[in-house]
């Protein structure tokens, strides 16, 4: 979602997504011109007229889970976000029941809250399991 | 003549000439639309929208909440062509 309008979308699409991208945008690209949905959602800088990059991940009931904002000069990371959508739906699936520690990926060690975890996440959960 | 700019990330917009550039102190007014600027909060349900958008070769029109049962990324950019 930016402020250009969908003609400058498809545009952008015609001209130069489609040499990056074979099949085209495979999301709908929104228009907010005006900056009113960007304005709801804490984005949108008045000053300079558009959209910051903020990136919301909605879960299914449409509440919010987490938010990334960026100021315009840096790109995102798309693999973290996938990771933490991955963790996100993880954690709802188990029921709230389990949790996932820092660098957490599919596969990886879940950790399941609980009295008996309690001081001793030092004994299952090691600080290299960060890493990948 | 018209005076050159440099191409940046942030596009670069109109406003009304005799306009206060960006970076003067706010006025009062300014200052109140902040308070009411963001409804956002983590575990809080997000504000339903409505937008235009540009969908495979079609023009169509998006709630937010026609994607209630799915997960949703909603993302942000400063604007078509800005290079990153």
């Amino acid at each position: 979602m930016s402020i250009d309008s969908v003609f400058v979308h498809k545009m952008w699409v015609d001209h130069e997504i489609s040499k990056m991208v074979k099949k085209g945008v495979p999301y709908p690209m929104l228009s907010d011109v005006g900056g009113k949905v960007g304005t709801a959602y804490g984005v949108f800088d008045d000053v300079a007229g558009v959209e910051t990059r903020g990136r919301f991940i909605i879960d299914p009931d449409g509440v919010i889970q987490g938010y990334e904002v960026l100021t315009p000069p840096v790109g995102r990371n798309v693999s973290e976000s996938i990771r933490q959508l991955q963790a996100f739906q993880h954690v709802r699936n188990s029921g709230g029941t389990e949790a996932t520690p820092s660098g957490w990926r599919p596969g990886k060690l879940t950790l399941k809250p609980g009295p008996d975890l309690v001081g001793n996440v030092w004994k299952v959960w090691k600080t290299e399991m960060e890493r990948d | 003549m018209a005076e050159e700019i440099k191409a940046g990330c942030a596009r670069p917009t109109g406003g009304l000439v005799g306009e206060e550039p960006p970076g003067d102190k706010p006025t009062e007014a300014k200052e109140e639309k902040k308070e009411v600027k963001s409804m956002i909060m983590i575990g809080r349900k997000a504000p339903d929208f409505m937008a235009p958008g540009y969908f495979q070769g079609k023009f169509i029109n998006v709630h937010l909440s026609d994607y209630l049962g799915k997960w949703v990324l909603l993302c942000f950019y400063p604007g078509d062509f800005t290079f990153v």
